[in-house]
């Protein structure tokens, strides 16, 4: 194991519910301050991965059965998530999820939470330093708020725990073309600035490799493929079935039967 | 004239004992969405443990009024520890049907302590607090339940509106899964709600022991006038469950005084249906905020 790795999945398996396998044997390695990214179809895997890593399986029945979670040089798989997110990893949960009820300035004070009789007030100027759009809206219910706002506000309340691992769950999800583009840089600044390490998961390969270091793509709970994000960008496979592109770099078209074929090697 | 001055502050100090009553009520269904049919018991509790401390262990009134609020505060920490904690994750009708089982075992305990005979504590609260209007005039005790109701409802305001623990209690409220993953403790959240629910109850018992007297009957039936107060403020507001509060105490008063006593305890009810016709969510409940 390398010095500069955060985070190792090793060979791990998630069931839920005693019965239903999730995860088949998923490893995966997470260098110190890199973004990486996790690309799959629906139901590959990706979120049951984050949340094997930050804890969030136990509400929902699940467990990690097998395999290994390294962070930091201890195993954390199965551990509760006050533990987990205590040792800085915070997960940004799929669909924003905000609480409705509150403002957006008692949304974020919630990201307090890990640590005690911190002053929060220089953690809310970053926040709003990073999202300006969020501080007039200060005072305002989140549940009146638009998704762009959401999803900087629940990246935001992730921020003021100060994490040192940031799990991203599809943050471009039902976001006009515009504000994804512009979230993705406030990501790559938040990494490039704070110096935090990212996983992140996506459906939006094209614009999650663009931010990207490394990448890994899943399907059916396996990884089928790894490299560097450029890499990636160029092999043909993740051209075509995640960039929507054909493997000459045209858009694909009903005429290239052959890829049905292709897919199901991996299946 | 008078008569119906008399009765609007009576209705107004019954109808703050009745929201104070409903305010731990309220704190358990917002934190954990379970109702609490145990509540009138932790009522009952309050007031036997004050009259112990106070008639057996003749303890100074105040020293004795403070024990109990931390007995209760710890009493609700128990039983969250014991009988809520283990039921975290299972459908919420088991834990309400908990409660109901929890509220018969403790009225069983208290009348096997206590006996079903109707206990007075001995007279205590300085006769100067009363206040002479006229021919009006409200006992002290009236005037200490408004106070304390008016003192907690703002206490409990600034506390969800201003403190960490209050913040995180409404998040929790909110998103059980989102305040999970922003690493808020959300076991701790559940117990302390029920440890201020049960304090908040105690003390409303206390209140409520002072002006009927003291009964396991009497005050565990109080529970259950807790659900048309806080079902008419809306299950989930603090403020609404005051406001809830008084209109039902005042309801009280007025149909005893100018209908009929053996009324008293109908008509709220009735009262109830047809506000739950026009806002079901109550007066000041949360309106669902959809999103599409």
């Amino acid at each position: 194991m390398k010095d500069n790795t955060l985070l190792q999945l090793n060979n791990i398996s998630v069931v839920y519910s005693d019965v239903i396998q999730v995860l088949k044997g998923v490893s995966l390695l997470v260098e110190q301050n890199k973004i990486v990214s996790l690309l799959g179809s629906n139901g590959a895997g990706k979120t049951t991965t984050l949340k094997a890593i930050s804890g969030l399986l136990k509400p929902e029945n699940g467990k990690v059965t097998d395999g290994t979670l390294m962070y930091e040089g201890k195993e954390i798989q199965n551990s509760a998530p006050e533990d987990i997110t205590r040792m800085g990893i915070i997960q940004v949960l799929e669909g924003r999820q905000p609480f409705k009820y509150l403002t957006i300035e008692e949304n974020l004070r919630v990201g307090t939470a890990t640590r005690w009789g911190k002053p929060y007030k220089k953690d809310m100027e970053l926040i709003y330093d990073y999202f300006p759009p969020l501080v007039k809206r200060k005072k305002t219910l989140a549940g009146y708020c638009s998704g762009g706002e959401l999803q900087m506000l629940v990246i935001g309340r992730a921020l003021i725990a100060h994490p040192k691992l940031l799990l991203l769950d599809e943050p471009s999800l039902g976001l006009a073309p515009l504000v994804v583009k512009e979230i993705f840089k406030i990501i790559r600044r938040i990494n490039e600035e704070q110096g935090t390490t990212i996983i992140l998961v996506e459906q939006n390969a094209n614009m999650a490799l663009q931010i990207a270091h490394y990448g890994y793509v899943m399907e059916n709970g396996k990884i089928v493929m790894e490299g560097k994000a450029d890499e990636l960008k160029k092999n043909p496979d993740v051209r075509e079935f995640y960039l929507g592109m054909g493997a000459s770099g045209l858009t694909k078209s009903y005429k290239d039967v052959k890829a049905y074929k292709r897919r199901k090697r991996w299946l | 004239m008078d008569f119906l001055i008399q009765l609007l502050v009576n209705g107004i100090s019954i109808g703050f004992l009745y929201g104070l009553a409903a305010m731990g009520f309220v704190m358990i269904f917002k934190s954990s969405s379970v109702l609490n049919f145990a509540h009138g018991e932790l009522l009952a509790a309050g007031a036997f443990i004050f009259l112990t401390l106070v008639t057996w262990a003749k303890l100074p009134i105040f020293l004795a009024f403070v024990i109990t609020l931390a007995g209760t505060f710890v009493l609700g920490f128990v039983i969250e520890r014991l009988f809520l904690r283990p039921l975290i994750g299972e459908p919420l009708i088991y834990v309400i049907m908990l409660t109901v089982g929890l509220a018969s075992i403790f009225k069983g305990l208290m009348l096997l302590i206590w006996g079903g005979n109707l206990y007075i504590y001995p007279d205590f609260l300085p006769a100067h607090l009363s206040i002479q209007m006229g021919s009006i005039n409200i006992p002290p005790v009236y005037v200490i339940s408004i106070v304390i109701g008016l003192l907690f409802l703002t206490l409990f305001g600034f506390f969800f509106k201003f403190s960490s623990q209050g913040i995180y209690m409404r998040s929790v409220a909110d998103n059980q899964t989102a305040s999970l993953s922003l690493g808020v403790n959300v076991r701790r959240v559940f117990a302390l709600s029920w440890a201020i629910a049960a304090l908040v109850a105690g003390m409303s018992g206390i209140i409520l022991g002072i002006i009927n007297g003291i009964n396991v009957h009497d005050l565990s039936s109080v529970g259950l006038k807790v659900f048309p107060v806080v079902i008419l403020g809306g299950l989930d507001s603090i403020g609404g469950a005051i406001v809830g509060g008084l209109i039902i105490g005042l309801l009280e008063t007025f149909t005893g005084g100018y209908l009929s006593p053996s009324l008293r305890d109908v008509v709220p009810y009735i009262v109830l249906v047809f506000i739950l016709l026009v806002r079901p969510y109550g007066l000041f409940g949360l309106v669902e905020i959809e999103r599409v």
